[in-house]
């Protein structure tokens, strides 16, 4: 028979509970969780690259929807259980729903400690713990202003790091001499606080803060010593409690938090506790390796192995700011009992330090350089006699037995046990094991089947390199390709990071972004130029020696070395007096070679470079501007005669064409976009393998976007159904711009939709008005800047160096 | 002997990119890198004879327009996995004005 199984809290530590024991009983329990958050269970380490604008909320989902839905899980969200009737065996939340249960888990977590300071519950005054925290900081950092973040420890610094790269000024104060005195010792917190403030975060040790003042709102801050701080916002992150009060009013037995037996059990044997609200053996957690294992030994215990118990162990610690590397295990106090082993290289910002015991480990604090953090760890936990290797033991693994330092090595001299993935408590043979034995090829599925580099992912570059030295040639890191080989970030990365960081030049972004060369390659800079075109149209200077020659002199380039001009022809359509123009030009300019092209206009070819400016005069004479047919943007839209002409014809299917071209003309896009609008099923536009495309109908206009007939040949997906043009306008120019705003540079619609997901882009585009209208908005803004015919730029005098040699020497010579 | 001949000035060419010289031999292509570096090589790229001085300029080479070849600049030879190389010219500067040996092509006409 199942029982009624219901958790108060859905955080971390219950999710990963739950699943284990889906994993090991998954028809035992009938579950409910209560969860006091409106939303499903997401991985709170995350929070800091949500701040700094490195992730989405959407990316750090643990469960979706889909999953308690799968599982048959009942979840209520944004109820908060106030009492626990032990002897009915209920519980009630603030919205009145009571539940029985036969078995219950507290996993109430904690509450963050708010230094009771006169001026405390002013608004504007946060802390930092969930998710609405963090949209109240992204909210307040709108303003650019000033904010102050009490407490220099792991959460305090990974919130200024992330206010600050939101464009806010910045101070910490910390009431200790040194940040983060509790995992770092005096030497590397000074490290810490040089390389913080060099990010132009101002940092105040032994800051006594005496009161927070302003009126009605946070005004400033004031210290013991009299200084006074201006902040319109205050970041408390000063610590954590564990949540135990519902436990305590129910009258289970709580110490600092809720006691617990080895097995998560409290006093009441129907009642469990796991994860920041549990004390075990004395101890209460607040990382994350600790809290998964109360999991695994909560579920199993759950599932009836009454031998499942919990043990201690010493969890390294790692700021999860972009560009810090830090790393810190175990003791590092001195004492008369212990020897140190320290290096220090000033010029590579590198401190290391190894604390001793009788040849053991017992504690470690690396900066700067943690890549043998695991090594040591391994070392601390086996209580590896190190004598033997005492003189080179702080170079590291790789140094060991050679001077090696391939660091491929260096993960293939780790033996098996050696522990990979701190959060998840995975060692390496456990991932070496899953890769052979379930055949995994990519990254995704390593930590679908271990769980390694799944939570806060700095472990990622280990476990790829164990896929590497498993499969070899097999595994597929095509989650992580390099946009080329000056860089070892991809292209979403990338464009990530330029939004976030707000790089708005091409040499900002290869600072920044630590290219491996000075300028560049012939691959990344188009990509780069794109995407600071698409990302701030209004600021960006475009970068004319970042594009390929046809975009850079606005014609396509010829085996021979001379080009071919095509002028725009409106949805196809022309007449006598531009046709007559077009034979002038021909004849005027002796051009090869006249060409009617695939989208209904007409092509001439063999100019030479010189030429160019001439011919485009001539051709603006007649009203002709550039047809783009070079560039990575709008091309043509095809279409048919419709209703104006044709019998069958349902819809003015050539206006809108013409519309849409006049609307989207001198776009940049990822690649090129080549659109058609057919008048009725039949299709003489060709719509149905066409970047986008509208099949007219009586009843309307039906979107298709996603074809492709070139290297591939595809038919389109169906977006959807609209009533108006004016409707089909909207949702084309929409779904344009979220693939301006996500395709990869080069990436054509149909491969990028293809990645996205066709269902994700019809939520977006058809089902989410707001989304798409400030999709709409952003592409109109864009073209502010970018309807701006090239042509006649250039017959202005534009970029005439281009188009004309430098000198011509030596004639005068050779005729001699 | 050399026969130095002025071509212009340095700020007649943008940073990462080329200009071309006419001469009775064929185009000269005259880069100008972003650190101020300029190279002189025939505007004929090993491979299929595409127009150098119209490829996207990177460090000290160039990638060709037509099969993205990459061609040193200081050497004329072609990078990565691809052989072959394009004649250099002698360039110098002196303050602003640019100057080319044109010998050196005569004596490949001849």
């Amino acid at each position: 028979m199942t029982e009624k199984l219901v958790i108060i809290g859905n955080g971390m530590a219950p999710g990963r509970m739950l699943e284990h024991l889906l994993e090991k009983a998954p028809d035992l329990y009938q579950v409910t969780i209560f969860n006091a958050e409106p939303r499903v269970n997401y991985d709170r380490i995350m929070l800091s690259p949500v701040l700094s604008g490195e992730k989405d909320y959407e990316e750090i989902i643990i469960h979706g929807d889909g999953w308690y839905i799968k599982h048959g899980i009942t979840l209520y969200k944004g109820h908060k259980i106030v009492a626990i009737d032990r002897k009915a065996k209920t519980v009630t939340s603030d919205h009145g729903v009571t539940e029985p249960y036969d078995k219950l888990v507290i996993a109430t977590g904690s509450v963050p400690f708010i230094i009771p300071v006169p001026g405390h519950d002013l608004p504007g005054v946060l802390t930092y713990r969930d998710l609405d925290d963090v949209q109240a900081m992204l909210l307040a950092a709108q303003s650019r202003a000033k904010a102050v973040v009490i407490g220099g420890g792991l959460l305090g610094l990974e919130a200024a790091a992330g206010l600050n790269s939101q464009g806010m000024d910045v101070t910490v104060l910390h009431v200790m001499p040194t940040l983060m005195e509790r995992q770092l010792d005096p030497a590397a917190g000074y490290l810490l606080q040089r390389a913080v403030e060099q990010r132009g975060i101002k940092v105040i040790t032994k800051a006594n803060t005496q009161a927070i003042t302003g009126k009605g709102k946070v005004e400033q801050v004031e210290l013991a010593d009299g200084t006074i701080i201006p902040a319109t916002l205050v970041v408390m992150a000063v610590g954590i409690r564990p949540n135990a009060t519902l436990a305590k009013d129910a009258g289970i037995a709580v110490n600092r938090g809720i006691v617990v037996d080895a097995g998560m059990r409290s006093n009441d044997p129907d009642i469990f506790a796991l994860g920041e609200c549990a004390e075990v053996n004395g101890m209460v957690y607040g990382l994350v390796a600790p809290l998964y294992e109360m999991a695994r030994v909560a579920a199993s215990q759950l599932a009836g192995d009454e031998a499942a118990a919990f043990v201690h162990s010493d969890t390294p610690t790692k700021l999860k700011v972009t560009g810090i590397e830090l790393f810190s295990l175990g003791d590092f106090a001195e004492g008369e009992d212990r020897q140190e082993i320290v290096l220090r290289d000033a010029a590579a910002g590198v401190y290391k330090r190894l604390v001793l015991r009788d040849d053991r480990i017992i504690g470690t604090v690396l900066y700067g350089e943690t890549a043998d953090g695991a090594w040591f760890n391994d070392l601390k936990k086996k209580q590896t006699d190190i004598s033997e290797m005492r003189d080179t033991l702080i170079f590291g693994q790789s140094y060991q037995g050679g001077a090696s330092l391939d660091p491929m090595a260096a993960v293939a001299a780790l033996p098996d046990d050696a522990e990979i993935c701190g959060c998840n408590g995975v060692c390496k043979g456990k991932i070496t094991g899953a890769i052979t034995a379930k055949s995994l090829i990519s990254l995704d599925d390593v930590r679908a089947h271990t769980k390694a580099s799944a939570s806060c992912g700095s472990c990622t570059g280990l476990v790829e390199k164990l896929m590497v030295l498993t499969i070899g040639d097999k595994y597929n890191p095509a989650t992580v390709q390099p946009m080329c080989g000056c860089t070892t970030l991809g292209h979403d990365e990338v464009r990530r990071l330029i939004k976030a960081k707000g790089l708005k030049t091409i040499p900002a972004v290869m600072q920044e972004l630590e290219w491996t060369t000075s300028c560049g390659c012939a691959k990344c800079r188009p990509a780069l130029n794109y995407y600071l075109v698409c990302d701030w149209p209004d600021e960006y200077a475009d970068d004319y020696q970042s594009r390929f020659i046809n975009e850079r002199v606005h014609a396509n380039i010829q085996k021979d070395g001379t080009y071919s001009v095509v002028p725009r022809m409106w949805g196809g359509v022309t007449n006598a007096a531009e046709l007559r123009a077009i034979a002038d030009v021909v004849d005027k300019f002796e051009i090869p070679m006249v060409k009617v092209t695939g989208g209904q206009r007409i092509d001439m070819l063999g100019i030479r470079k010189e030429d160019l400016p001439a011919v485009w005069a001539d051709l603006g004479q007649a009203g002709f501007v550039s047809g783009h047919a070079y560039a990575k943007g709008l091309r043509t839209v095809k279409t048919c005669v419709g209703s104006d002409w044709c019998r069958f014809g349902t819809q003015d299917s050539t206006g809108f064409g013409v519309r849409i071209e006049k609307f989207m003309w001198g776009s940049w896009t990822p690649a090129k976009v080549k659109m058609a609008v057919s008048g009725c099923p039949r299709n003489c536009a060709e719509a149905t393998c066409k970047d986008v495309g509208v099949i007219c109908v009586d009843s309307g206009y039906e979107i298709h976007f996603a074809g492709a007939a070139g290297l591939d040949i595809k038919g389109t997906e169906v977006l959807g159904l609209v009533k108006t043009e004016d409707e089909a306008l909207e949702h084309i120019v929409a779904l344009m711009q979220m693939y301006r705003e996500q395709g990869r540079y080069l990436e054509r619609i149909y491969k990028w939709a293809k990645r996205i997901g066709i269902a994700e882009i019809k939520r977006q585009i058809m089902d989410d008005g707001e989304k798409r209208k400030a999709y709409f908005d952003r592409f109109v803004f864009s073209q502010k800047f970018a309807q701006v015919d090239p042509w006649s730029e250039r017959v202005s005098g534009k970029d005439k160096h281009e188009f004309r040699p430098m000198a011509s020497v030596g004639f005068a010579q050779a005729a001699e | 002997m050399m026969n130095w001949v002025s071509i212009g000035s340095i700020s007649d060419i943008p940073r990462r990119g080329a200009r071309c010289v006419a001469t009775p031999q064929g185009k000269i292509a005259v880069f100008r890198t972003a650190d101020d570096q300029v190279f002189a090589i025939e505007d004929h790229c090993p491979h299929k004879g595409g127009p150098l001085s119209q490829g996207i300029v990177h460090g000290a080479a160039v990638t060709c327009p037509l099969h993205n070849w990459v061609i040193s600049l200081e050497t004329g030879r072609a990078l990565g996995a691809d052989e072959g190389a394009v004649r250099t010219i002698p360039v110098r500067i002196e303050g602003e004005r640019l100057f080319i040996a044109l010998e050196a092509l005569a004596s490949r006409a001849a």
